[in-house]
């Protein structure tokens, strides 16, 4: 399966989770998920889901691109187009590209530099969380993710609303 | 067996396999997901772990097996296992691989071999765990009943 495009009309919230991220942002955010492992891809959907959050998943770097865009057969000219996504959250270690170098494709470009982008591991290695927010990352997650997770995520990414 | 019974049954099941490490907090985090929307969310999720993880069990029967053993594949395969298991709270797995990718680090096939078998044992009880725990939740909806939810800090 190359990306799931989901309905992120998501109407009722489990007992006690994560808050409507639609109260927040005063609409619910699109966000491209990256993971090239099925289940933890399947868990951070869930968990954005519950905080209304319109979702698209991706299994690698290269089909991230693809969708954001920025693929290497896209003709490179996003000129005035508005990025698709409003977060980028991201697995590190992923075969062929990481996530790291993900991240720095998506920093280099002049319409998704904008796009905050947080990185997931399931390895705290300070050299590796250093080197990401170096390049721009917005925050680093330890995996595995839980709703507490996305609440800080939230609460964060609000900061930098425009 | 009463209604009441069957539930108490599976609230006491659910914290011995707590108790005994087969499940650790994470767990709780996959049944919190689970609403009215997607009631079936977390037998969705730990079936496709098992699916998986045959997968990747098959694969690192299959790596070990070769005459050259490349165990940056090893340890990728191995990776993955760690990840998924410790995503849905599957705790003695996790450990098991994480004690498997330590012999991949120092290149030791034994050691390697012996982790294998023993993370093929913990997916296989822990497996037959959850296969008690849905048929609990089973006969308790059937029954007309609602899942008992855990909680925390006991």
């Amino acid at each position: 399966m190359l990306y799931q495009i989901m309905d992120g009309d998501y109407g009722g919230s489990c007992g006690g989770c994560a808050e409507d991220m639609t109260v927040e942002f005063g609409y619910e955010p699109h966000v491209l998920a990256v993971d090239d492992n099925l289940i933890d891809r399947t868990l951070v959907e869930k968990l954005l889901k519950n905080s209304s959050c319109k979702v698209t998943t991706a299994e690698n770097g290269l089909r991230a691109l693809e969708f954001l865009g920025l693929g290497s057969d896209e003709r490179n000219s996003l000129e005035g187009t508005v990025s698709k996504v409003n977060l980028v959250i991201t697995d590190y270690c992923m075969p062929g590209m990481t996530g790291y170098e993900l991240l720095k494709k998506i920093k280099e470009s002049s319409v998704l530099k904008e796009v905050p982008v947080v990185i997931m591991s399931s390895e705290n290695i300070p050299t590796r969380i250093n080197q990401c927010l170096e390049e721009g990352a917005q925050m680093f997650m330890l995996k595995p993710l839980k709703q507490s997770d996305v609440k800080q995520l939230k609460r964060h990414l609000m900061k930098y609303r425009s | 067996m009463e209604l009441v019974q069957i539930q108490r049954r599976l609230v006491d099941y659910t914290k011995s396999l707590f108790m005994e490490g087969f499940l650790d907090a994470q767990f709780l985090q996959l049944q919190q997901l689970q609403d009215d929307s997607n009631p079936d969310f977390v037998f969705e999720v730990v079936s496709l772990f098992f699916e998986d993880s045959e997968k990747l069990l098959n694969e690192l029967t299959i790596a070990l097996d070769q005459p050259n053993v490349d165990f940056k594949k090893l340890d990728s395969h191995v990776h993955q296992l760690k990840g998924s298991s410790s995503s849905i709270g599957a705790q003695r797995v996790k450990n098991a691989c994480i004690a498997f990718r330590n012999y991949c680090d120092v290149q030791n096939i034994e050691g390697c071999l012996t982790c294998l078998q023993q993370v093929k044992q913990e997916c296989y009880l822990v497996k037959n765990k959850f296969e008690t725990l849905f048929r609990l939740e089973q006969q308790i909806m059937a029954s007309g009943g609602s899942v008992p939810t855990i909680e925390l800090g006991f």
